[in-house]
């Protein structure tokens, strides 16, 4: 798809988050007419994220691209983190393959699985790869309307100013009005996300390296429950270059039925004596709050196109979330990608909209979506947030505990422990839920 | 500095807003938050930009982290108008 038409561009994209940058970016190196808008005054301005960033879907991009990225370090260790009221039991699985030390005998294996990022400058940087490779990117403007004629979606509005376009990518973010002004979708729902808040926190490398038992290049991710009340959701740590990113996501719906705020949950958190001892000394630099798409293959739209019209990234809540893997920015830069293709392959405009759906398929991104499908259920469960982590951190004490009195059998003991939290029916209907899910 | 506990206004004070006085990007009729049992805001809102005042909901738009919480939470029809602030306003985020 391509004109002629000087006053019009062939692909407006809304937004210059990772989805809206991988689209635009993939449309100007095609020699597309690209125009992408971004409301903040950067790119980057108004994104929060955990931050981790799945290498992966860079280099379905363009091969080595992530070697230009303002990356932070790559993940080589792995981190589950279990809270009781003042102790904590953490995993850390450390592999040295995720960060590709091993090396191996293709080039893809050589690139690391992931890294940490900070959105400012991821954000900035893919911005700027599109408009070096020719997209017209214009930061500092809100898009607050499309035109629509004869049922076709044929360009935005900027106040008063129309702009026209033969495709319109929506990469607006997980609050996406355009969709919404679009007709794809009513109002977002609030059992289909969580409500993240975050602080990212200076500490010297030197100290992240000798806390989090990495080299310079490389980071942990961490991520832990225990630390919600109740709620569902769960704790999540990043290691930066400089600065580690703490933070909480909550279930809103439930965290609105609680007796306390989310900020006082997550200051109580960050002041947990397992967390505190991980960032002591930083210095606070920033807040921050996002919602994140929850619900997996299920929370995505039925419809993610109408004729001239796209949705893309969070917009079209694309994510995973499995307790383990948290996944959005890669989701969203693949999901951009199929945008471009679809727009490269396509004749006409009214192509577009089963083309993207192709490519969202053949780049596998509804395949992943819907491998976890059943996931978010576990989420139900509501012991896991905290009669679990509790029972956990309580048989260790058990375990570990020496005091000269006569121990309590081993086994008696953590069945004692067990029942403190819960009741066989319990475990068997949450071990059955569980099961289930997977 | 180290790692304290921070109150609601130490959190928002270290963020850059460029807030634009007289035009809010989030409209809220009091008077359905006054019929609301649960009024969810008060605790989900990550800024607190919404809270109880002799009784009745204030909503305050200045510290806004523009997320989104209110918009999904508000059932009760008390967001009666959602938007992000106008180009240039608002929060920015430097290293998020």
């Amino acid at each position: 798809m391509a004109n002629d038409n000087e006053d019009k561009f062939d692909v407006i994209v809304v937004g210059a988050g990772p989805a809206g940058s991988a689209c635009a970016y993939t449309l100007a190196k095609a020699g597309r007419n690209v125009l992408l808008l971004e409301r903040g005054n950067s790119a980057g301005s108004k994104n929060v994220s955990g931050g981790r960033l799945y290498t992966y879907a860079l280099e379905l991009v363009e091969q080595g691209l992530y070697e230009r990225a303002p990356l932070q370090r790559k993940i080589v260790r792995e981190q589950i983190m279990l809270l009781g009221a003042e102790s904590a039991m953490t995993v850390d699985y450390f592999n040295p393959a995720f960060g590709a030390q091993s090396g191996g005998a293709e080039p893809s294996t050589k690139v690391p699985q992931s890294f940490s990022v900070v959105r400012a400058s991821l954000d900035e940087w893919f911005a700027g790869e599109a408009e070096a490779a020719g997209a017209t990117v214009v930061p500092g403007m809100l898009v607050d309307g499309l035109i629509e004629e004869n049922g076709k979606i044929v360009g935005i509005k900027l106040g008063d100013e129309e702009m026209r376009a033969d495709l319109v990518v929506a990469a607006d973010g997980v609050n996406s009005l355009l969709g919404q002004k679009a007709g794809l979708f009513p109002d977002a729902s609030s059992h289909a996300v969580g409500v993240g808040v975050k602080e990212t926190i200076e500490l010297p490398d030197s100290i992240i390296n000798q806390r989090f038992g990495v080299s310079d290049q490389e980071g942990a991710a961490r991520v832990a429950i225990g630390c919600t009340e109740g709620i569902s959701g769960g704790a999540f740590l990043y290691t930066n270059k400089g600065s580690v990113s703490l933070g909480i996501v909550f279930n809103p719906e439930q965290a609105g039925k609680q007796k306390r705020h989310i900020q006082d949950i997550f200051q109580d958190f960050k002041m947990h004596p397992a967390i505190q001892a991980l960032i002591e000394g930083g210095t606070s630099v920033e807040y921050g709050a996002h919602l994140v798409p929850e619900t997996g293959y299920d929370g995505i739209p039925k419809r993610l196109y109408r004729d001239g019209f796209l949705v893309v990234g969070d917009a079209a809540q694309f994510g995973i979330n499995t307790g383990l893997i948290i996944r959005g920015m890669d989701l969203a830069i693949v999901s951009g990608l199929a945008a471009a293709k679809a727009a490269l392959k396509s004749t006409s405009p009214a192509e577009c909209g089963a083309e993207y759906m192709r490519q969202l398929d053949e780049l596998l991104l509804i395949a992943n979506q819907k491998a976890y499908r059943n996931f978010h259920h576990i989420f139900e469960i509501g012991r896991i947030f905290q009669g679990y982590p509790e029972l956990a951190n309580d048989a260790l004490q058990f375990l570990f505990t020496v005091d000269g009195k006569v121990p309590t059998p081993m086994l008696k003991g953590l069945l004692n422990t067990v029942r403190k939290h819960a009741s066989y029916g319990q475990l068997a209907a949450d071990g059955w839920k569980a099961f289930r899910a997977l | 500095m180290t790692i304290k506990k921070f109150s609601p206004e130490e959190l928002l004070a270290l963020d850059k807003f460029a807030v634009d006085e007289g035009t809010p990007h989030i409209l809220v009729d009091k008077s359905y938050c006054a019929k609301c049992a649960g009024k969810p805001c008060l605790l989900a809102c990550p800024a607190r930009c919404y809270r109880l005042k002799d009784g009745e909901v204030s909503f305050e738009y200045a510290g806004c982290l523009e997320c989104g919480t209110c918009r999904v939470i508000c059932k009760d029809g008390g967001v009666t108008s959602w938007n992000y602030p106008r180009a240039t306003f608002g929060v920015t985020f430097r290293c998020s």
